[in-house]
């Protein structure tokens, strides 16, 4: 069974901008909403040289990566065009205004 | 005798009948009287209408009515009379009791029985819930004022006319509707159109977001504030105020708005306190099955108060599917309800806005995107695996029926992909399916270009003179020279008639557009722009919200052209500039404080030595542009590290930006025996006056002594050598990956004049060079004579540009850092609060 962790609401995340959840011991994820409020989160890792996704600029349902530009799908965490790459995807849900992730998978994922 | 029978009340004489002989059939109970709830009887009578005796609980004091249709009795396009569903006379000849204005208050699931607040207790043997659902009321202080209302039923509707019309009396009336939605906008404009002056408070920063995306919400809120009505994006209401009834809504931001009405159109939630209690399985909504059984097989339940496989609606077409199945089962059919895709038109006259399906694209999925600007039309259709999934129509919404028809069948339209766009007309029409093929079958005087009435034998004319590029087209006979909507028609016209001779034109600012860097920077100011999504719409851009090179570019474009008017947008900005600090290979930033012209002092060096210890800074190094550097600060610990810097007097030295960085000095008269000028002291001044302004590119200010040049001013984008008799000024110096020595422009007497040419200069360089071209590479471009004609021969224009530089720099100077550390934008510091998974 999934056990879904509340981490906050939509307005916590700015429009095309992303948070990070820190999780001890482990690798951040980076939760992104994207400009028509779509919520996906990934690990906080560029699959290149592991740039900090969350500081990208997010457009449609990609955000560049900050360090070289490579442009990560939110929804699959695999690079675009050229580039080949993928970094791990954790299950969001959004639910009455707040946001829930997927608790088994930011555990795998993460780990 | 029989005349006495007779005269016995007919309630009196029913319950007796129901006593001595009570009707074999089964009873059904119906609880809400709305739309949903008499569908389904309406369902249940056309396949047995014998077969279940009816009752129905209305909480309301009036017949069922088209709910959908309070808004055109609001706007005054309809009466009561002319929005009832099912009349006095429908519940009479079906023999169905309706208790109106009696709400159901519980429901007694062993003795099945269900008693009203009138205290009225009846029993049944099927009941059925449809009690629809609650407003949600934002739970702020005045909520309960007098004056404040939701948009649900005709209550509501009467008392907005009311207010109307005490309005009416002292001049018009002013109201406030909270929540910029579908029902928010509605209840606006049936106000507005009833006189009262009205302000739409939305929460998020585009009208209907969960219908519209950011280009068309941008139209509509457009348009809207073309009607009269006021309409606040991202504006978060702190309270209702009032003495004994509401008097206005004031914001968070501490505006206040006076009101003698508050709408609030913020939302619903399904109506399920009633079930709920009765302990049926309720979850956001009562939960059913494909037949709306709820958890108790003698209970069903229909309509926005049910949850079906994990899905509540809001609208009304899933409700006539629910209805069918609830009536197919209760009647011992079994077909089965599935879920239901919806789409949505906004009822207010003269705008139209039409959505459906998942028109938010996402993994797979196609945009395809047309604007027409001048008509003032955004049309957007998601297609994935050949199907269409979604739309989006704003000011022609005719095709919206056809693609929402495609959307349900789940039609392939790989055949007509490259047509889709232009509608059902276009797509089908004539069998042509190669869009190439569609502009070669048009005839020769069928129109191109709109704006500028262009026909297809005039362009094809223009391309056979030899204008074998898009932009020679454009030159030459002006088709898709002005709004571009047509640029794809050239496009296929130019290679119809060449063949693969299509010379490419200059290159576009990027795959979202076909226009080039200075069309757009032209259309900025030739059309008044004021924010990205309208450069957008007004240029059709192909993508939702551009990518990461067209943003930062008219977020810049933008600022240069609005000064103090623009809002900068945050996320538009590449993470050095959103952050403040330049972002290293792990992850963390790096620091550089300003120091005026390379001088420091031992209240700074203390400051710094300090922020390097106390946050563990693994490195600080001397750059290349004299000041200090400091690695390795963690993103949480930036504005910690910036009060610190400013407490000792330092600000942002803007190492990160797209703007001015440093102005590079030497010592120059003051100690050095070869010094001609006070070179320190004209740095100090030069950077005093240009930090903080943002650029196409970053920007390099040297000042030297004598032409010995310590300073190395030849190879920035301003330098300043001092001689004798004056000063040298030189532009275009670049040190960086192709070195470039500078051009001399001119040579001036005044350390003023120095001061002056400087901030004419960068002024024409931050209005004329492409966003990410530095001076060295736009002076190639334009030529240094170009230059020296605006700077140093026109003396008036020099003076202008440097009046529009300082009044741009007047909004710019400000400390970024101490806004941060102040807490602005603390979102960005910190990860989402408060939060943390402990590691199994
Ligand atoms: C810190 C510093 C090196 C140092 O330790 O001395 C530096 C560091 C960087 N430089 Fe530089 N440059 C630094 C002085 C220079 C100089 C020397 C100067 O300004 O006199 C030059 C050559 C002069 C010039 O710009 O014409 C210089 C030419 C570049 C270039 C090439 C620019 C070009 O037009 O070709 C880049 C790349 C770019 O901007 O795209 C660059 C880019 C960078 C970036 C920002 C790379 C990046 O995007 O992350 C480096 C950031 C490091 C960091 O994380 O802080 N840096 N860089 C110097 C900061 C000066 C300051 O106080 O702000
Ligand atoms: C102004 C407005 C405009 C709209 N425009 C559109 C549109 O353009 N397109 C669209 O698809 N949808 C529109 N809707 C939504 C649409 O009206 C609803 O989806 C639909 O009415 C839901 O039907 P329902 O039967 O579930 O709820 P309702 O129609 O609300 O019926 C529920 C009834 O149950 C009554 N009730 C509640 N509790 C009790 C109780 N305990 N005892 C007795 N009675 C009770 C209520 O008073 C109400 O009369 C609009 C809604 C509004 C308010
Ligand atoms: S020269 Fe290259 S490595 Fe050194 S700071 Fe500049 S960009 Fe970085
Ligand atoms: S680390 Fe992301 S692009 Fe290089």
């Amino acid at each position: 069974m999934t056990t879904w962790i509340d981490i906050g609401t939509l307005d916590d995340i700015p429009q095309r901008g992303a948070r990070t959840v820190q999780i001890a011991g482990q690798k951040d994820l980076a939760v992104f909403r994207t400009g028509d409020d779509h919520v996906f989160a990934l690990v906080n890792e560029c699959p290149h040289k592991k740039g900090p996704l969350s500081q990208g600029i997010v457009h449609g349902h990609s955000v560049a990566c900050p360090l070289h530009n490579w442009n990560i799908a939110l929804r699959t965490g695999q690079a675009q065009g050229a580039d080949e790459g993928c970094t791990p995807v954790i299950e969001v849900r959004q639910e009455g205004g707040r946001i829930l992730i997927a608790q088994p998978d930011a555990m795998q994922a993460a780990a | 005798m029989e005349f006495q029978r007779e005269t016995v009340p007919v309630a009196e004489r029913v319950d007796d009948l129901l006593v001595t002989s009570p009707d074999p059939r089964e009873h059904l109970v119906v609880v809400g009287n709305g739309m949903a709830g008499c569908r389904a009887v309406e369902e249940l009578l056309a396949r047995d209408a014998g077969r279940y005796r009816v009752t129905i609980f209305g909480a309301e004091p009036h017949v069922n009515y088209n709910r959908i249709m309070l808004s055109p009795v609001l706007a005054g396009e309809k009466t009561f009379e002319q929005i009832v569903i099912n009349d006095a006379a429908w519940y009479a000849d079906n023999a169905i009791e309706l208790i109106s204005g009696d709400p159901v208050t519980a429901i007694d699931r062993t003795a099945k029985r269900v008693t009203a607040q009138s205290g009225r207790s009846v029993s049944y043997d099927k009941l059925l819930i449809a009690t629809g659902s609650d407003p949600f009321i934002i739970p702020v202080p005045g909520k309960d004022l007098p004056g404040v209302i939701s948009f649900r039923d005709m209550k509501d509707v009467d008392t907005m006319l009311a207010a109307a019309e005490a309005g009416k009396a002292n001049g018009g009336g002013s109201a406030v509707v909270i929540g910029g939605g579908l029902l928010g906008l509605e209840a606006a404009h049936g106000l507005t159109l009833r006189g009262m002056k009205v302000t739409v408070i939305h929460l998020m920063d585009t009208l209907m977001e969960r219908q519209l995306d950011e280009a068309a919400g941008w139209l509509l809120k457009t348009a809207l504030e073309a009607r009269g009505q006021t309409i606040l994006t991202g504006a978060n209401t702190e309270a209702i105020y009032g003495d004994g009834k509401v008097e206005g809504v004031r914001l968070k931001d501490g505006r206040e708005i006076p009101a003698s009405l508050v709408v609030m159109a913020v939302g619903i939630r399904p109506a399920t306190a009633l079930a709920r209690e009765a302990g049926l399985t309720v979850n956001r909504g009562i939960c059913v099955d494909d037949h709306m059984v709820t958890s108790d097989p003698d209970i069903l339940a229909v309509g926005e108060c049910v949850e079906h496989d994990g899905n509540v609606y809001g609208l009304v077409a899933p409700l006539w599917d629910m209805c069918r199945s609830l009536a197919d089962g209760l009647t011992d059919q079994h077909s089965g309800y599935r879920g239901s895709v919806t789409s949505t038109k906004l009822k207010v006259a003269g705008l139209d806005v039409f959505s459906a399906g998942n028109f938010s694209g996402g993994d797979g999925c196609e945009d395809i995107v047309m604007r027409d600007a001048s008509r003032g039309i955004y049309k957007r259709v998601v297609v994935k695996d050949d199907r269409v999934v979604g739309a989006v129509l704003y000011g022609d919404t005719v095709d919206g029926g056809w693609y929402f028809d495609l959307l349900k069948r789940e039609e392939n339209v790989a055949d007509i992909r490259d047509m889709l766009i232009f509608g059902q007309a276009f797509a089908q029409g004539g069998g042509a399916l190669d869009p190439k093929a569609a502009v070669a079958a048009l005839s020769d005087d069928a129109e191109i270009c709109g704006c500028n009435g262009v026909s297809k034998g005039q362009v094809v004319a223009c391309i056979g003179a030899g204008n074998a590029s898009l932009d020679a087209v454009r030159a030459t006979c002006k088709a898709s020279a002005s709004c571009g909507s047509c640029t794809g028609l050239v496009e296929n016209l130019l290679s119809v008639v060449l063949g693969d001779d299509v010379k490419s034109g200059p290159k576009t600012m990027c795959k979202c557009t076909s226009f080039t860097h200075d069309d757009v920077r032209r259309e900025i100011v030739a059309q008044d722009m004021r924010s990205i999504p309208e450069v957008m719409q007004k240029l059709h851009w192909s993508t939702p919200d551009g990518c990461s090179s067209c943003r930062p570019a008219l977020n810049y474009y933008l600022l240069c052209a609005l000064p103090g008017v623009y809002h900068d947008d945050q996320q538009s900005r590449f993470v050095n500039e959103r952050m403040h600090a330049n972002i290293q290979k792990d992850g963390t930033y790096s620091v550089v404080p300003r120091m005026w012209g390379g001088l420091t002092n031992p209240r700074e060096l203390r400051a710094i030595a300090d922020v390097v210890e106390k946050y563990n800074a693994p490195m600080v190094k001397v750059t290349g542009g004299q000041r200090l550097d400091i690695f390795g600060i963690k993103g949480e610990d930036l504005p910690a590290v910036w009060a610190d810097l400013n407490a000792a007097g330092m600000v942002s030295g803007h190492a990160y930006g797209k703007s001015l960085r440093t102005v590079k000095t030497c010592v120059g008269s003051e100690w050095c025996r070869f010094g001609t000028q006070d070179s320190t002291g004209l740095g100090v001044k030069a950077e005093r006056m240009t930090w903080g302004s943002w650029m196409p590119h970053k920007f390099k200010i040297a000042v030297s002594g004598c032409p010995r040049n310590c300073a190395e001013a030849t190879i920035k984008d301003f330098g300043v050598v001092c001689v004798d008799s004056g000063y040298e000024l030189h532009v275009g110096g670049n040190g960086g990956i192709h070195v470039r020595a500078t051009d001399l422009l001119c040579k001036i007497s005044t350390e003023q004049e120095a001061l002056d040419y400087c901030a004419a200069f960068i002024q024409l360089y931050r209005e004329e060079a492409r966003y990410l071209e530095r001076t060295a590479p736009w002076i190639e471009r334009v030529g240094v004579d170009y230059v020296k004609q605006r700077i140093v021969e026109d003396a008036a224009g020099r003076e202008a540009l440097r009046a529009r530089f300082l009044y741009a720099q007047s909004f710019s100077q400000d400390d970024p850092w101490a806004e941060r550390a102040a807490g602005q934008h603390a979102e960005l510091h910190q990860p989402i609060a408060p939060f943390a998974i402990a590691a199994e």
